[in-house]
This record gives structure tokens, sequence and C-alpha cells, in this order.
């Protein structure tokens, strides 16, 4: 009997030893394995329709358009009619062979893109034909449509996600589309839905067998919701029509709720440039275009100097400081000495010599003199010019200069309205308002961007208030209620000393800078300017031609638009900056264009030869080379 | 001499049977689980797995009631022509044998194959049992051990040159002959050989014979210090003891790099996590484990296992088998196997002891031994315990020679039983 008992114990020992292993295993390791990261189940994720973007006017700017690609499983392709199916798909043979074996590499049994993005035309015809090539079979793709070909920097374009963002968000999957520039790229969120995700069986060749769970834990794609701009996609194309070989940009605002009526940046490019097929081609020529730089938003991100149109804010902080009033008169001798030495002196092209300029005249006549003495007077109004230009800073500030805005587009810059410790850090010496007058006139250390502008002429045009510009109107057709774009802002400068300011805006288009391009039956209230302008060739600065701008808006009572213009070396503000203005206001105010001829002498202008000469260190050093 | 009983089921153990009818039933259900689709659901459908091993298992019946139908002297008298009759069969495979993966271990008629080697096991039991249970026969003797192992080792051979992992199985006959007298040196001296090849391949030649040595030593200067008589001066001895340790050891590394294949070496690192298993070598073992972890304690259901449909394991039908019961069983249907099997073998060994006649023990034993190993290999093997050695799970794997065979070395045993109760 003893010895029977050996097999005894090792088949108990061996049942024993299975049993704990399978308890290890099923019991106390069962958590280790999770079904869903498993091999056995794959998710798929049902891609949501990414919302529609419209106009103010409900006209269609972004849509979605199918494309069609025929998708190759190598593995269960059977023998086909070569030559017929290369002529349907309209390839030849060793194309054919070169992207069956293309798949075949990649993976046997996975779907892998043979053809990709037939046209409609194509697919129509194929689609009866294609249950004859098994193995074969087409699959849809939504990507975006832009119909009006225009707005390209405000409506952005989506493309590929990048791994930055795939790892950081569990949203996003490798070769999933995502917003990339405009509002495509602020509103992704909104635009993009939300994937639905589905769970799929699988066996061991990854080939779907079923559904898991019969569906249970799938959830469904929740379609992305749709966008109503500010924009008026007509004056947007117009803007762009009259910018035509130009460099610069146009703002167009509604003042009395800060909505983007226009951005404008020249040159740009069709949206529908980068999409699809095209895009891989089209974002390399577009982004190191270093010398027309088409995907620089101007409106948004160019940085100017104001110029002249500066001047408005300083006689409204000068008036708000009680340093001026519509009696006060300065003399100009056709400039302003502000210093003892020869140099010391601002030149003016008011063209009134000794005679006494009050406001109404220093604003349609644009005077240096006039404002450099009331910009002096700001700053040592106590005679502590830190302290002063701190002030003046507020005042300025108030009118959402400066700073960035807030508006909802993801590209921006903050610009410079310098205060007192700014000089005080600069200037090792004492200083006064003589040391920076330049910013009497809007040069100097201030910068702004046109969106600013447009944005502080609003405040002007609303006598002393202003909503934050925004480019959304309302979302899936519920107007925004973000606190952000709905409560108004205040500027520190009184309602009642708008007044004067604006008479001398009308002033402009009646007698000043902008009288040749008047509007009949609407008050056009305007600025011009005219900046001067470096930049650096070879090391050395150059002086090129002018910035032509202009900040208007109309009409004077009830003002239906802000804009902000800007033309690159467009020379003086009444060049170009004026006309164009002119014709925007015609075309939002009375949706048609009677003075045809300014709108011809404008698009014809070029600008495009002057860009690409002003590149070249000067005429003289180039014959050396 | 008593009345020849007639009735078949005379004195049968229903307990044996009722074990064998819920491996049976619950293995097809788990067949019909690893090779079921949406396509074929049809359990009658004969051009499916499960459906042929429906047909195999009604086919059994037959053969039961023949093998119990038969006088259980006969085996004890044919025992020997039956073992012949598999040898021969074993032979044939050479000549007339049809290769299926590489082995040729099956004879083909028409759509259906026969794999010998699944019957001799049955058949070499009784050959074993009728050799042991002879009066004049002691194992003790030199001549007889190397008689039996001849028996034993013939067919294993004659099977290993198809398939090394099947022919593993005879080893445990070595419990059988253990049983009946043969010295456990013969155990313990197998068990110390494995364990050595194992460390071998561990630790490596120099390692293991300095280690090897210093243990030797340490036993003889233990021998030598009790004052035993065993070794005391006997140099002769205790040089071959270290020279054979030393040369097994240094024979193991070179069957192991030379001659065995490259595939089973792999298998072997990869299971004693010697490498990394960057060719996915393990693939079938990890994705069983995987498959068995994924039923958790309670399974996922009858035909519930997605992992068992996606086919995820390689031979999910046959040795991987119990993978299936594993995901949609979970621990309870595992165990619950497990349990059976070891109640099975129980059973057998207590039958077997109890039987009157030799031969009926010997044979009883050999059933046990075959089981066995059959089982603690293959799931072993399915739970990563052991390397990859592609043997069925009895009455659980698909296959209708293993069915068979297995059925047969059972009910042999069963009707065996059912003979002692009576003399002759």
């Amino acid at each position: 009997m003893k010895r029977s008992l050996l097999l005894y114990f090792l088949i108990l020992a061996s049942g024993l030893i299975l049993l704990i292993r399978l308890f290890q295993i099923q019991v106390i390791k069962a958590g280790d394995y999770n079904p869903i990261l498993g091999a056995e189940v794959k998710f798929v994720f049902d891609d949501p329709e990414r919302g529609y973007v419209y106009d103010r006017n409900g006209k269609l700017l972004v849509a979605n358009q199918l494309s069609y690609d025929v998708m190759i499983i190598p593995n269960e392709v059977i023998p086909l009619d070569t030559l017929e199916f290369c002529r349907l798909l309209k390839i030849d043979k060793e194309d054919f062979k070169k992207r069956f074996q293309r798949a075949e590499d990649y993976a046997p049994y996975l779907p892998y893109p043979f053809l990709k993005q037939l046209s409609k035309e194509d697919y129509a015809y194929l689609q009866e034909k294609m249950h004859r090539f098994q193995g074969f079979y087409i699959q849809k793709r939504i990507i975006r449509d832009y119909p009006t070909k225009s707005a390209a920097n405000v409506l952005g374009y989506i493309s590929e996600v990048d791994q930055r963002i795939t790892k950081n968000d569990d949203y996003y999957e490798q070769g999933d589309l995502i917003g990339k520039a405009g509002i495509e790229q602020q509103y992704e969120k909104v635009l993009r839905g939300k994937k639905g995700k589905k769970y799929l069986k699988r066996d061991r060749f990854n080939k779907i067998t079923g559904s898991y769970m019969d569906g249970k834990i799938d959830s469904l794609a929740e379609n992305g919701q749709d966008l109503t701009l500010t924009l008026d996609s007509e004056l947007q194309q117009y803007g762009e029509y009259l910018m035509r070989g130009k460099r610069g940009g146009i703002v167009a605002l509604e003042p009395s709720s800060g909505e983007i009526l226009a951005l404008i940046t020249a040159p740009s490019y069709d949206p529908n440039d980068m999409v699809g097929r095209k895009r891989a081609r089209n974002s390399t020529l577009l982004f190191h275009d270093s010398i027309h730089k088409p995907m620089f938003d101007r409106g948004l991100k160019a940085y100017y100097s104001p110029g002249s149109p500066f001047k408005l804010f300083n006689a409204l902080v000068g008036l708000q400081e009680g340093v001026i009033d519509t009696h006060t008169s300065f003399y100009c001798y056709n400039g302003y000495q502000y210093g003892k030495r020869q140099h010391e002196f601002m030149g003016c092209h008011c063209g009134i010599y000794g005679k006494p300029i009050r406001l109404n005249t220093a604003i349609a006549k644009s005077c240096n003199s006039y404002f450099a003495n009331t910009y002096k007077r700001i700053i040592e109004k106590n005679n502590n010019p830190s302290q002063g230009m701190n002030q003046w800073n507020q005042h300025i500030e108030s009118f959402g200069l400066g700073n960035f805005l807030g508006y909802d587009l993801p590209q921006g810059k903050k610009g410079l309205i310098p205060d007192g410790s700014f000089y005080d850090k600069k200037n090792t010496f004492r200083w006064n308002a003589s040391t920076n007058i330049s910013n009497a006139i809007g040069q100097g250390e201030i910068i702004t961007t046109p969106i600013q502008l447009a944005n502080a002429t609003a405040a002007i045009a609303n006598r002393g208030h202003f909503y934050t510009p925004h480019i959304v109107k309302s979302i899936n057709n519920i107007p925004i209620t973000d606190s952000a774009y709905t409560v108004l802002k205040k500027t520190t400068i009184k309602r009642k000393f708008f007044e004067p300011v604006i008479n001398g805006m009308e002033e402009v288009f009646k007698t000043g800078t902008g009288k040749y391009y008047p509007l009949k039956g609407i008050d056009i209230c305007g600025k011009t300017g005219t900046v001067e302008n470096f930049i650096t060739v070879d090391g050395k600065k150059k002086q090129l031609v002018d910035h032509s701008i202009l900040v208007a808006f109309a009409p004077k009572e009830n003002p239906k638009i802000v804009l902000a213009v800007f033309i690159e070396n467009g020379g003086y503000g009444s060049t170009f900056a004026t006309p164009i203005a002119s014709l925007m206001i015609e075309k939002y105010l009375k949706r048609n264009i009677e003075r045809k001829w300014i709108e011809n002498s404008m698009v014809k202008k070029d600008l495009y030869p002057y860009y690409l000469e002003s590149l070249k260190p000067s005429t003289i050093e180039t014959g050396t080379d | 001499m008593r009345q020849e009983q007639t009735n078949i089921f005379f004195g049968i153990d229903w307990v044996m049977v009722f074990i064998y009818i819920i491996l049976v039933g619950f293995g097809w259900m788990n067949i019909y689980a690893a090779s079921f689709t949406e396509e074929n659901s049809a359990v009658l459908d004969f051009s499916t797995k499960h459906g042929k091993q429906l047909l195999w298992i009604i086919l059994s019946i037959p053969i039961i009631i023949f093998t119990l139908f038969i006088n259980g002297k006969f085996y004890e008298r044919f025992g020997s022509v039956f073992y012949l009759i598999s040898i021969m069969s074993l032979l044939g495979l050479f000549v007339l044998g049809t290769e299926v993966h590489g082995a040729k271990s099956w004879y083909r008629f028409g759509a259906v194959g026969l794999q010998p080697s699944e019957f001799a096991k049955a058949f070499t039991a009784l050959a074993v049992a009728k050799l042991l249970s002879d009066r004049k026969y002691n194992l003790e003797l030199i001549k007889n051990q190397i008689k039996v192992f001849i028996i034993i080792f013939l067919p294993a051979v004659l099977i290993a040159v198809h398939d090394a992992g099947s022919a593993i199985v005879y080893l445990s006959f070595f419990f059988v002959l253990n049983r009946e007298g043969l010295t456990l040196a013969y155990i313990i001296c197998g068990a110390i050989a494995v364990i050595l090849f194992i460390l071998t391949i561990l630790f490596g030649v120099q390692n293991l014979t300095i280690s090897v040595c210093i243990l030797i030593s340490l036993y003889l200067s233990y021998n030598i210090y009790k004052d035993k008589r065993f070794l005391r001066f006997h140099w002769i001895k205790m040089t071959l003891i270290y020279m054979g340790g030393v040369l097994f050891i240094y024979s193991v590394d070179y069957a192991y790099n030379n001659l065995i294949k490259s595939h089973q070496r792999d298998r072997f690192e990869v299971l004693l996590g010697l490498t990394d298993d960057t060719k996915n070598i393990g693939y079938n073992t990890n994705q069983a484990i995987q498959t068995i972890r994924s039923g958790g304690s309670f399974g996922k259901g009858f035909l519930k296992g997605n992992r068992t449909q996606g086919k995820f394991v390689p031979a999910q039908d046959t040795d991987y088998i119990f993978s299936t019961v594993g995901e949609e069983w979970g621990f309870l249907g595992t165990s619950l196997v497990i349990v059976l099997f070891v109640i099975l073998l129980f059973r057998i060994l207590k039958r077997a002891e109890q039987h009157n006649n030799k031969f009926g023990r010997i044979y009883g034993y050999g059933v046990a031994s075959i089981l066995f190993s059959h089982l603690f290999i293959n799931v072993g093997m399915v739970i990563g315990l052991l390397p990859t050695v592609g043997i069925p799970l009895p009455f659980f794997s698909y296959g209708g020679s293993s069915l068979w065979g297995f059925t047969l070395l059972l009910f042999i045993f069963i009707k065996l039983d059912t003979s002692k109760s009576y003399d002759w």
C-alpha cells in the first residue's frame, strides 16, 4: 500500500498546483485584464459631422463636402479585370501594381487607401461597378468646403492633429482633424461635436467579427454645432477685392455691438487651397512665402504705428484732463519746435502758417503742432512727466489699446502704450514731453494693431464705450451670452468731450484730408494717417514709402460701421486708405457701389512691384553686384 | 468457474462512467464554443469541428459497448497481440502515413484521419500489465527491467520520431513500474536529471558544475562523517559520482545547444524568462493565459467568450481547449474540470488497488498514469507552467483518435474492474 501512495500524492500535488495557478490567474489577477484595451476589442470612432459656419446674413461660409477614397483589403481581393478597373480609376497598370503592393506591404488584412479623394463624378460612376471588385470598397470622408472662397484668415483651416496634442488630449487620435487657425481653432470644441465610440469584437487577424457586448457600451456621435459669424461676407469679399495687389489690413466693426463685420488681410489665399489633397503642397507654399506672408493676419497681428489717427485720442485725453478745450488754439509754423536745437523740430503739413488753430481744424488738417502742444500739456500737467505719462497711459489704455483685446480669434498682439516707468527705464536722463513728443502724433513708441485701432475708434463712435470685438454671433442660432462680449466697457473720457472730436472727424471728410471721398447722404467721420516706416536691408536702415492709414465710422449719428484701414507703403492716408474705407462704407450701408471709378482705380493699383523693389538694398548698390 | 455474466453493465463503476460523460459532454460544449461562428452554429453540421466531434462522440458509444461486451480475460490474453498491432501501425506510418503539420502521424482514409499513437497508449498499458502480471516476473532483475523498458520505449521512440511531445507521456509508466516494485531511484534520478537540465540552462555550465561538485562533496562528507558504509573509501564510486554529475551537465549543455531544435530551445528560454520574447514564441501561451484570465472567477458564459470567438489562441479546440473553459466558465469551470479529473484519477487508483487480479491493477495504474500525465502537461502548458508540448487534454480536445483512444483506455479498465468481482 505504501508504494501506491506516491501516485496519489503526485496527483493531489499537481492538482493543487494547477488549481493555485488558475486561482492566481483567474481570481487574484483577473483585474489585470481589461478587455477594452485588449486585443479582442477594437473601438472605432464614429466621426461626427463638423459644424457649419454662416455669416451674419445666413450665408454659408464653411460647409462639409464628401470625399471618396477607394480602399483596399488585399487579402480579400479576388482576381479581377485589372484593365477595366484601371480604366475606371483612371490609373495605369503599373500604378495599379504599385498601389496594390503598397497596401499589401502595409498589412494584407487591413484596409488601406488605394486611391484617395475621387471626384464626385468618378465616384458616382464607380459606385455602381464597385461590387464587381471584391476587396475594394469606397470610403466616404468628410472634408471642409469654403463656398465663398474668402475670409481664409478668419475661418482658418483644419488639418491632421499633431502628436503633441494627441499625447495630451485623450479626445484626439492620430489621423483626426483639428482646427489649426481662425475660428476652426478657436471654436474647435464647438465645431467638432463629439465622437461616438463603437466597440467591435475582432479576431487575432484584426478582422472585425461583430459588435462587442451587442453595442451596449457604444456611444453615438454628436454632430458639431453651427456657428453664425458676425462677418458680413459680402463686405469681406469686397474688401478682399479692393485689397488686391496691396499689403495691409482692414478691420470693420459694428460699434454698437463690437461685432466684427470684416477682417481683411492682404495678401490672403483661397481657404479651399488648404483642403484635402492640395493642402500639403499649398501649405508649404503659403507658409514659406516670406515675402508676402499670406498666412500672417495683418488685421490682427501687424504692428503699425497708429500715426495721425492717434491724435484723436490725444485730443480726448487733453479735453478730459482739461488742458485744452474747443477754443484753445495753437500756432503752427510749418511745424513745432520742441527743443532748443535746430533739429529738434517736428514738421507739419497742415498749411496753416502762423494762424491760431482750434481743435476742429487741427483734426481736419491733421496739424502736428497742435497735438504736440496738447501732448506736452497733458504730460507736463503736474510738472511731473512720469505721473503725467501714467495718467495719459491710463486714458489711452481704457480704449483697449496696448493690450490684448480679448476677441475670440486665436491670434493677436499686445501692442504698446508706454507709461511713465517705461521712459524712466529707457532714459537715464531727466525726461519730459519733448523727449517722446512723437507720441503726440502716433509715432514714437506707440504700437497698435489694426483691430485695436478699429476698436478704439468704435469707442469714439459710441461716445465713450465699446464692446470687445468678436467674430461669433451665435452658436446653433443661440446668440452668445459670454459676458466678455456682451458687457459694455467704458473709457475714462466723459461723453461730452467726444462731440468736438467727432465734429473734427466729420470735417476731415468735408474739408480736410479726406475731402475727395465723401459719400452722398452719409456723414463719414474719419481721420487719415501717414506713417513713416523703415526696414533693414543688408544691415542698413532704409526708409520706405509711408503706410496709408485711415480710421473712420459712419454715419455720424448712430454709427453702423467703424473701420481701420492700413495699406502698407500706400503713401498718404488719402491715397489708398481713404478711398478704400469710403468704398467699404458705401458697400456696407448702401450695398451697392455707385462710384465705380474709385473702385476701379483702387483695384488696379498694384503695389507688388514696389514691395519687391523695396527689398533690394538700393538702386546704386545693386549695380555693384 | 462462474457463469459468464451476459449483462454488459454488470458491476460497472458508474462513478467513472459518470465523470467520463461529464468530461466528454463539457468538452464538446467547449469545442462548440471554440469552433462556433455566426455562420455555422448548427450542431449537426459535420463540416464543422463541433459537428465532427459530436459524430466521434456518438461513434464512441459502440466502441464503449463493444469494449464492455468483450470478456475481461480477452484483454489479458490478447494484450500482447494488440500491442504488436499498434507497434505495426506505428511502423506503418513511415510508409503510409500522411503528413499533417510536419508530423507524419496520421493514416488518412478519405476525409477521416486516424492517429495510431492515440491508441498505442492503451495497448502499451495492456502489454505492460500483461508482462508485469506474470507470476514468474520479478522487476528487481535487471533483465526483466530491460524487457519492460523495451515494451514502453519502443512505441515511445516510434512516436517521438514524429511528435516528441506525445512520447513524453510514456515516461509516466515509471509510476506503474514503481508501484510494481521498481526502485524509486529511477524516478529520483529522472527528477534530478530534469532539475539539473533546467538549472544548467538557467545558470550555465560552469556555475552549475561548481555548485554540483560542492553539493556532491557535501553529501559525501556527510556520509563519511556519519560513518556510513556506503562509499567509505570507495574512491572509484566517488569519482564516478563526480564524473557522472559533471558529464551529465556538459551533455545537457551540448544536447541543448546542438541537438534540440531551435524552436524548442526558444520555447524553453521564453518559459524560463531567459530571453525577451521578441519573436513572440510565447504567443500561444500568452494568448491562452490572457484568455483564461479574461474569464475571471465565473466566466463570461457559454458562447460569450469573445477571445475564443476571436480565435486568438491557436489550436484552441485541440491542445488549448482548456483556455476556452477558462474564458467561458471562469475559475469555477476550470477548477471543476481539475477536480473532476482528480476524482477520476483517484477513483481509478482506488479501484485498481482493490483489484484482486494483478493484471487489472497494473493496467489501472497505467490508465491513471497516462491520464495524469496528459492532464498535468496539457493544463500546465496552457496556463504557462510548462513549455509548449502539444498533447491533448483527455476527453476534451477535438479529435476522434484522441477521444476514442482515451475512451478505449478508460473503458477497458472499467471492464476489467467489473471482472474483479468474480474470480477466475
